[in-house]
């Protein structure tokens, strides 16, 4: 009996997305020669589909209700195994060597296109990571990151173009850039509770790239720049797949260096207050910590990265304009923190790369891939939450059925 | 003066299509303390709905007031079937989760809708066929307002004014404000919340139906990306007004039209989404309660 009632929800739900997909799915007129044209093979492929997948949906929902029982019951294990793989030496030390390895390799094995695309995904790694700062740690949500990684891009390009400054000198300046737009964007929503940070945030995004767009004399407009240098190394000339290689490098260099430092933010006294403050900003506040200053430290630090990798944007596309720095920018990096798992370095580093990689490698699905970042974003949340990767917080608790009753660590 | 009447009147039409859009977003707001960023998306699938409606009747030999109404009808229904069917999917599972979760569900729901439609569709701009009849008696003024313009004024005041009624005396609208002042106490009551809820967004998202189908005979042409700036500025006019407040919703709405209309006729245009979020920052900084909003101290 209960299969049958299953089976009948199921039917339901088909009939009900068919009918509500109707009109966009299946009709596409054309307004200038006055035709209509009636798909109705894409209402079968709904049909079937949505009947397939409501059985999908509601299995996980169910699965979903059962794991938080268990956890609110207590028996169930507190590392998830994702989280034990990465904690087991026998595990992560060969697979780190072989990671390396292929790293290192990677420009000499494969053809100048495929390290073009492994920079941007190492690209997307960094401003992921910047992003996991604001977000992840100090909860806080920004959509409007990609404005700070349009402040470094054009940092370089029109420095460059006035100044003629180079690529190293720039670096900097642009990561400095980051910090003191960060710092211009936090203090006026340090007032602002979630939602509305939200709103603010992709406000001052949208502010930037339309500045960008109708400021001619100070940006060039839509038109964009062109003819930036390439990063230099000691003046050496190199040829165009020279300096792609030098890019990746220099890429997972960056890399390296973020990882390290997000790394020893995290566990630092700042980190611990952005969590703090993730988790409960009056309580947060009621232990002493200056809510003002982690606040503006974690715009400031976040928006660092995207400076820095708005410079190397523009040292290795050689061309920007306005259209790049978009709020889908925004959302893709946020749905690499989200996927990946926020708060979590090697979440938000897996992240990206199934991101980035998969649309490149999936040539077939490239058209839908704005709709998939869509739909992660949606079902992370509906049933994981906490991303690939669970960020397990440091915890310390007394084992109840300790023999000498000593704290132990968990 | 001339001029200034002008923008006056432009200002006017904008910001009662805003406060259209506006009431979806401060009803949900209200009840369940979320930004539905679909919602700029329902407006978009409204107008896409009613322009494919509209085609497929006028082909078929259809002219006059009967297609305008059919259309934004079958517009109308389908939004809200939309809207109840977004909720249902991205919102409802979320219901315990951490305020950050239904947040990110909503963008990602935006997003999918657009590229929903971009893909079934086309990404390119459609004309839309100017469905409001011309009224001859307006014919005299035609240069300071035209027929569409006033149908749109006179639509939102009537649709204003039917759902502060509605949610002032009927049974349902009694459950939504239980529901907005405390959601276990209503729920203790004999509330069926997860329904009061759902009627939540099929109302707003009908709201929002009529906007797209009024805005779309204003502007004349549409594509999917019309719902994300429109959505963010009427989110600027409930948050202008008071979120949760349906007179501020429509006050926002007319503030944001005329600054908007009044800093692209006197300072630049190309700036207009500019003064829009400007506005909403200020607003936030200064009264982040907004105009008609009661602040509320964070209780622990």
């Amino acid at each position: 009996m209960k299969a049958l009632s299953e089976f009948k929800k199921a039917l339901i739900i088909s009939l009900w997305f068919m009918l509500l997909t109707f009109p966009i799915m299946v009709i596409r007129v054309n307004t200038i020669e006055k035709v209509v044209e009636w798909r109705w093979r894409n209402m079968a492929f709904i049909g079937i589909g949505s009947f397939l997948l409501s059985f999908v949906w509601r299995y996980l929902l169910g699965r979903k209700e059962k794991g938080r029982k268990l956890a609110e019951a207590g028996s169930v294990e507190a590392r998830p195994f994702s989280r034990r793989l990465l904690d087991e030496p026998r595990i992560y030390r060969p697979a780190l060597a072989a990671v390396t390895l292929f790293a290192v390799a990677f420009p000499f094995l494969f053809s100048s296109y495929q390290t073009n695309i492994m920079t941007t995904a190492l690209m997307y790694v960094m401003l992921g990571l910047g992003l996991n700062i604001v977000v992840g740690l100090a909860g806080l949500l920004d959509l409007g990151y990609v404005a700070f990684y349009a402040v470094g891009a054009y940092s370089y390009a029109l420095l460059n173009h006035h100044f003629g400054l180079g690529f190293w000198a720039i670096l900097p300046v642009g990561a400095l850039l980051g910090v003191l737009f960060g710092i211009l964007l936090g203090f006026p929503v340090l007032r602002l509770r979630g939602d509305y940070l939200a709103i603010v945030t992709l406000g001052f995004g949208e502010i930037i790239r339309l500045i960008l767009e109708n400021w001619n004399e100070f940006s060039f407009g839509p038109s964009g720049i062109a003819n930036i240098p390439r990063p230099g190394l000691f003046g050496i000339q190199m040829s165009l797949n020279e300096a792609t290689i030098y890019l990746y490098f220099l890429m997972i260099a960056l890399c390296l260096f973020t990882i390290f430092v997000v790394n020893r933010l995290q566990d630092s006294r700042i980190g611990r207050a952005w969590i703090a403050l993730r988790e409960d900003e009056v309580a947060c506040q009621a232990m002493g910590i200056d809510k003002t200053k982690t606040k503006l430290t974690a715009f400031a630090l976040g928006a660092t990265w995207a400076g820095m990798v708005g410079v190397i944007f523009a040292a290795k596309t050689t061309f920007i304009n306005p259209a790049s720095f978009t709020f889908l920018e925004s959302a893709m990096i946020l749905s690499i923190v989200v996927l990946g798992g926020m708060g979590s370095i090697i979440g938000v580093i897996l992240g990206a790369f199934i991101l980035i990689l998969t649309p490149e490698y999936l040539r077939a699905f490239s058209n839908y891939r704005m709709l998939l970042f869509g739909t992660t974003m949606v079902l992370m949340m509906v049933f994981r939450p906490q991303g690939i990767v669970t960020n397990v917080r440091r915890i310390y608790k007394f084992r109840a059925r300790g023999r000498d009753g000593e704290p132990s660590q968990a | 003066m001339d001029y200034f009447l002008e923008l006056l009147l432009g200002g006017l039409t904008r910001g009662s299509i805003y406060a259209l859009i506006a009431l979806g977003y401060t009803m949900v707001y209200g009840i369940i303390e979320l930004i539905n960023f679909a919602h700029g998306e329902i407006y978009m699938i409204g107008a896409f709905t009613a322009l494919i409606v509209a085609s497929v009747l006028t082909m078929n030999g259809m002219t006059g007031i009967s297609v305008l109404i059919l259309a934004s009808v079958v517009a109308v229904l389908y939004s809200a079937a939309y809207g109840f069917t977004v909720e249902k999917i991205a919102y409802k599972p979320l219901r315990q989760a951490p305020r950050l979760s239904p947040l990110i569900s909503a963008i990602g729901m935006s997003i999918f809708l657009q590229n929903y439609v971009l893909l079934a569709q086309t990404s390119d701009y459609l004309p839309f066929p100017n469905l409001i009849p011309v009224l001859p008696f307006m014919e005299p003024y035609s240069q300071l307002m035209g027929s569409t313009e006033l149908v749109i004024v006179l639509t939102t005041t009537v649709v204003t004014v039917i759902l502060t009624l509605f949610i002032k005396f009927t049974k349902i609208g009694k459950a939504m404000r239980a529901t907005a002042q405390d959601r276990s106490m209503a729920m203790l009551t004999g509330v069926n919340v997860n329904r009061v809820i759902s009627n939540t967004f099929i109302i707003g998202s009908a709201l929002a139906a009529i906007g797209g189908v009024l805005i779309a005979s204003h502007v004349g042409r549409i594509n999917f990306y019309i719902g994300f700036i429109a959505g963010i500025k009427a989110f600027t006019a409930a948050v202008l007004g008071g979120i949760g407040s349906i007179p501020g919703a429509v006050l926002g709405g007319l503030v944001l039209g005329w600054t908007e209309s009044f800093a692209t006729g006197y300072v630049s245009s190309d700036y207009e989404d500019v003064f829009a979020f400007c506005l909403l920052v200020l607003i936030l900084i200064f009264r982040p309660a907004g105009l008609l909003g009661r602040s509320t101290a964070q209780k622990v």
